[in-house]
Formats: structure tokens, sequence, C-alpha cells
């Protein structure tokens, strides 16, 4: 398979992951597309570095995942602390920040 | 072969992203992730990043998954409200995307880059292997592997900030808890 079908799927589910986070309204399925949008942006980067024939971009795709790992934890923790003060699990109820 | 593999797991993949979009309740949304998660770590496979597949099914599959399927456990499903604060999101935000899509497949499918239409370069076998990536972290990007360490080292004490006792909760326990102590002392 040549690096162009790699990307165009990159790209279709990095789309994907963008309208679920327009769509949805509960914060954990939020997360759950951005990591979509992540894993879309890892695959885009081991493609270019196998058509590089480079593996530091395969390099850059774990540090994506890390920090991946790092916002699972902060935004899995902002939502346990959000149903312990009994909020609602709602972005769209969730607004006294908005200007 | 390679063409069978990579259909079905792109299909794999893109099945579960859809899914994780689509599905009401967030613990199907969980479980699509799953089957999108190992389609990926083919397509790794696929792309000769080896490392990376394994990386992809130990961290994701192993570590942020249980971690989703906890929280899901733990806060509940809870539908959905149909209230929409901007009237007519839910039609506009596919057609952004759409958008967004085709924007990207003219970005690359016109780019001057000729070797995306190629399988890309011959590698030798050690290509993406534990070893060769191995090196690169520890001799070319020691500093990015430190650095994020120490991000996640901040994540783990973020996490137990947020989600541990908050202070009133915390001092009112503490309270019931000498309470308790003091009562069979009084008795």
């Amino acid at each position: 398979m040549t690096i162009e079908w790699f990307i165009v799927l990159s790209a279709l589910l990095f789309c994907t992951g963008a309208v679920g986070i327009l769509v949805r309204r509960s914060p954990m399925v939020i997360l759950l597309c951005l990591e979509l949008m992540l894993n879309a942006g890892n695959l885009a980067l081991v493609a270019f570095s196998r058509m590089v024939g480079n593996q530091e971009g395969q390099v850059f795709a774990i540090v994506v995942m890390v920090i991946a790992a790092c916002e699972v934890v902060i935004g899995l923790g902002l939502i346990v602390a959000l149903f312990r003060r009994k909020l609602p699990l709602n972005v769209d109820d969730l607004r006294e920040l908005r200007g | 072969m390679e063409a069978v593999l990579f259909f079905g797991a792109a299909i794999g993949a893109l099945g579960g992203a859809i899914g994780v979009v689509a599905l009401r309740n967030p613990f199907y949304s969980v479980l699509a992730l799953i089957v999108h998660l190992f389609s990926l770590a083919v397509l790794f496979l696929l792309l000769t990043a080896a490392f990376v597949a394994a990386a992809q099914v130990v961290v994701y599959a192993g570590a942020v998954v249980v971690l989703y399927v906890f929280v899901v456990a733990y806060v509940g499903g809870g539908g959905e409200s149909a209230w929409e604060p901007i009237p007519g999101q839910r039609f506009l935000a596919p057609l952004l995307g759409i958008a967004l899509f085709v924007e990207l497949s003219v970005a690359v499918l016109s780019s001057a880059l000729l070797a995306l239409g190629t399988d890309g370069p011959d590698v030798e076998a050690g290509f993406g292997d534990p070893a060769a990536i191995g090196t690169l972290l520890l001799e070319k990007f020691l500093l990015p592997f430190e650095a994020s360490s120490i991000l996640l080292l901040l994540a783990a004490v973020g996490a137990v900030v947020l989600a541990g006792r908050n202070r009133e909760e915390g001092a009112s326990s503490e309270h019931s808890a000498k309470r308790s102590e003091e009562a069979p002392s009084s008795l």
C-alpha cells in the first residue's frame, strides 16, 4: 500500500474525532474523541517516517502517546472531581467560564 | 495480502472511530475505542513500526482503556440532553468535518511530495524495532525523553490532587474519624 492511503485514512480518522468533539456533550466521550484525533496524528507521523525511511517520526509518535496518557489522567481526574461535587457531566451545562 | 490487511485494519479503525462518536452509551464508546486501537496497531505493523504498535497495545489497551472503564463504571453512563445552545449544531458539525476532510485530502493529494505515491524506501530488518527506538530515545532524544518522564510524574500528581478528597470533605471525614476514635474512650 502506498503512503498516500495511510495519510488519507489518518485525515478521515482526525475528522471523525473532530466531529465527535463538536457533537457530543459528555466530557468522557469528548476525551475519547481527543484520543481519536491524537491517534490519527500518530498514524500520520508513523506513515511519514516510513515514507522518509527514518525512525525519528516513530519517536515523535511515542512522545504523543505520553502526552495522550497525561491528558487522559488529568481529564479523568477532572471528571471524577466534577462527579464528586455533584456537578452535571455535560459540557453545555458547565458554562460558568464562558465569556 | 498487504492490501487485505490494510483494508481490514482501515475498516476496523474507521468503524471503531465512528462507533466512539455515534454510540449513545459511553461504555460502548470505550469498547469501540478498543477496536479502533487494535486496528491502528495493525496499521503500525504494516508501516514497520513494531515498537510503536506494541506500545499502542500495551499503553492504550492496557492502561488507558482500563482507566476509562473504571471511570465510566464509577460515574455511570448518563443520557445526553437534547437541548442545543447553538441551533443546528448536530447538522453543522458533520458538514464542518466533511469540509475539513476535503481540505486535508486536497492538501495531501496536491502536495509536491512525490514519495507519497510510493511504498517508501526499502528498509533494513531492524527498522522500528525496540532496539532501534531505544537507541534513538536514549541517545539523540534524551532530553525529550526525560522531559516526558517529568510530565508523566506531574500528571500523576495532578490527578491525585484533582480527584482526591477535596479539603472540606477531608476535614469533615477527619473530624468524624476523630469522633469515632473518641467515642470508645468516653464510654
